[in-house]
């Protein structure tokens, strides 16, 4: 649920100047804590996963403090996801809206934002990051957690140890293509997305343009959309 | 432990090719047990402890002269007692000593990610380096007889060396020292192939064991613990010696097919998202939405 607002409302309308809260200090607070500890079990993941990028783990203390902390690094993003799905879980669900607006991915894509239909507060290419991560998530927690305490798995059931193996890797590949596309749209693709993430406000225009149903609720002083 | 005097095959978790490997060729060395002579006594146990400097442990009790369900990282030799019901109603005691297998072909040694924490030398001896052990516990996944345990106190993984640190110095292991019936014997795999062949027939052909054979999964690539069993068609009686055991194929996967796929698809999405810039560039803000037909 956000709190968003117009923060500057006299010059709502123009086209130049007015500025919206798009997230909230506490949003912002909390998807840097995932960030963070995202990329902390990112790297010290890529180090396990391959002889290649084994140095990657003397980036964070060497082997055996990569592999102390990982787990635990999971366990704060998997609390950070939490509260990511506390605040966010309305916001997130897929409407009709969006389902129009997959059909129309292409434009999307293509950035030709014009042929689009206007989108709420998260698009659904947004929201189904959200849902990636979510769900896996919860598939690295359960098969982390077994292959954290691998040993206590008793040998008769030993094949809970290959599957949290197999879940493991197949989910933190998921999430790390997920990655890769979501770091590329904040910072590189969609320019705005980056200063709201940290500063929490964009301006009137970008709302315009990549969030309408949002930012006419916003203006109009509506809850914020679903 | 490191023994710079053995010359290296193959190590963990190494980007490229192994140091030192396929520079000497040595002969392999090997454990045979005979479980037809075995009477329990649990020297092994004891001279394995004393050996390798470990204090006797807390144990668990459960109607069994075992000394523990299994072994652990401080407890590497244990002698795994089962009763078992032959055919004719009989009850026969059977008794295996329990250790680290020494795989030609070690699922721990595949599994492990660090950088040497797991080395497998020309002589076929499977050592742990625990300097270099990140305890991460892959090596439990990747080993077909559950043999690697963890130490949570120093967070790194231990089981039998085959005492490395006597063997690279000419002296057999200390567990094959303190046999009092002989029934283990350490040499070089042919060797002790051949005499595991040639009791295995003396069982069979003059002690009425039809089924006795020896025990060396070819599904691992043969072992460096081989065993003489009464019954060869039923290793699982032996404290559950498995029948046919290989390196799970799931951690064959993992470090080998999925590895690859996993990379590409990582580098793919790189350059997905890399071509999609200088093909698209950044979206656009209009600061005009009325030329859009887009006025609130």
């Amino acid at each position: 649920m956000s709190a968003s607002r117009v923060i500057s409302p006299g010059q709502v309308g123009s086209e130049t100047g007015s500025r919206i809260l798009r997230y909230t200090l506490a949003e912002r607070i909390n998807h840097w804590i995932a960030a963070l500890t995202y990329t902390y079990c990112l790297i010290t993941g890529l180090a396990f996963w391959s002889p290649y990028m084994f140095w990657l783990a003397v980036l964070v203390g060497g082997g055996p403090t990569a592999r102390f902390w990982h787990p635990w690094f999971g366990l704060f993003f998997t609390a950070s996801v939490g509260w990511m799905y506390k605040m966010w879980y309305e916001d997130m669900l897929i409407t009709d809206t969006d389902r129009r607006w997959a059909d129309a991915i292409k434009h999307y894509i293509e950035n030709d934002d014009k042929n689009l239909p206007p989108e709420g507060r998260f698009n659904y290419g947004q929201k189904l990051y959200f849902w990636l991560i979510f769900y896996g998530t919860i598939l690295l927690l359960i098969s982390g957690v077994g292959l954290w305490f691998a040993e206590s798995i008793p040998w008769s059931l030993r094949w809970l140890r290959y599957l949290a193996v197999t879940v493991h890797v197949v989910a933190g590949l998921a999430t790390i293509g997920g990655f890769i596309i979501h770091v590329y749209m904040g910072t590189a693709m969609v320019r705005g997305g980056f200063t709201s993430i940290i500063r929490g406000e964009v301006s009137a225009a970008w709302a315009k343009t990549h969030h309408r149903l949002w930012y006419e609720q916003v203006v109009k002083g509506d809850p914020p959309n679903k | 432990m490191s023994q710079a005097t053995l010359s290296i095959k193959q190590i963990s978790g190494h980007a490229g090719a192994a140091p030192g490997a396929g520079v000497e060729r040595d002969y392999q060395v090997c454990k045979l047990v005979d479980t037809t002579t075995c009477i329990g006594c649990k020297a092994c146990e004891v001279a394995c402890l004393e050996w390798n400097g470990y204090e006797f442990t807390e144990t668990v009790f459960d109607n069994s002269y075992q000394t523990m369900p299994q072994t652990q990282w401080n407890y590497w030799n244990l002698i795994k007692f089962n009763e078992h019901e032959r055919e004719d109603g009989s009850i026969s005691l059977l008794m295996r000593k329990d250790q680290c297998m020494h795989c030609a072909d070690p699922g721990c040694l595949k599994a492990c990610p660090a950088d040497g924490a797991i080395v497998q030398y020309t002589n076929g001896i499977v050592d742990f380096q625990q300097q270099n052990c990140i305890g991460c516990g892959y090596c439990v996944s990747g080993c077909p007889f559950d043999i690697p345990k963890f130490n949570p106190k120093t967070k790194k993984m231990f089981k039998c060396t085959l005492c490395v640190d006597r063997v690279s110095e000419g002296l057999e292991p200390a567990c094959i020292k303190s046999c009092p019936t002989g029934c283990l014997h350490f040499g070089t795999k042919d060797d002790m192939k051949e005499l595991a062949e040639t009791r295995a027939t003396q069982l069979r052909e003059s002690f009425g064991f039809e089924n006795a054979g020896v025990y060396d999964p070819a599904g691992v690539g043969g072992t460096g613990v081989i065993y003489v069993l009464h019954d060869a068609t039923n290793p699982e009686a032996y404290g559950g010696l498995p029948r046919d055991p290989h390196v799970p194929w799931v951690v064959r996967f993992w470090k080998g097919p999925a590895k690859w796929i996993g990379n590409l698809a990582m580098l793919g999405g790189i350059l997905g998202v890399t071509l999609h810039y200088l093909r698209y560039g950044p979206k656009q803000v209009d600061g005009d939405m009325h030329e859009n037909g887009g006025q609130p």
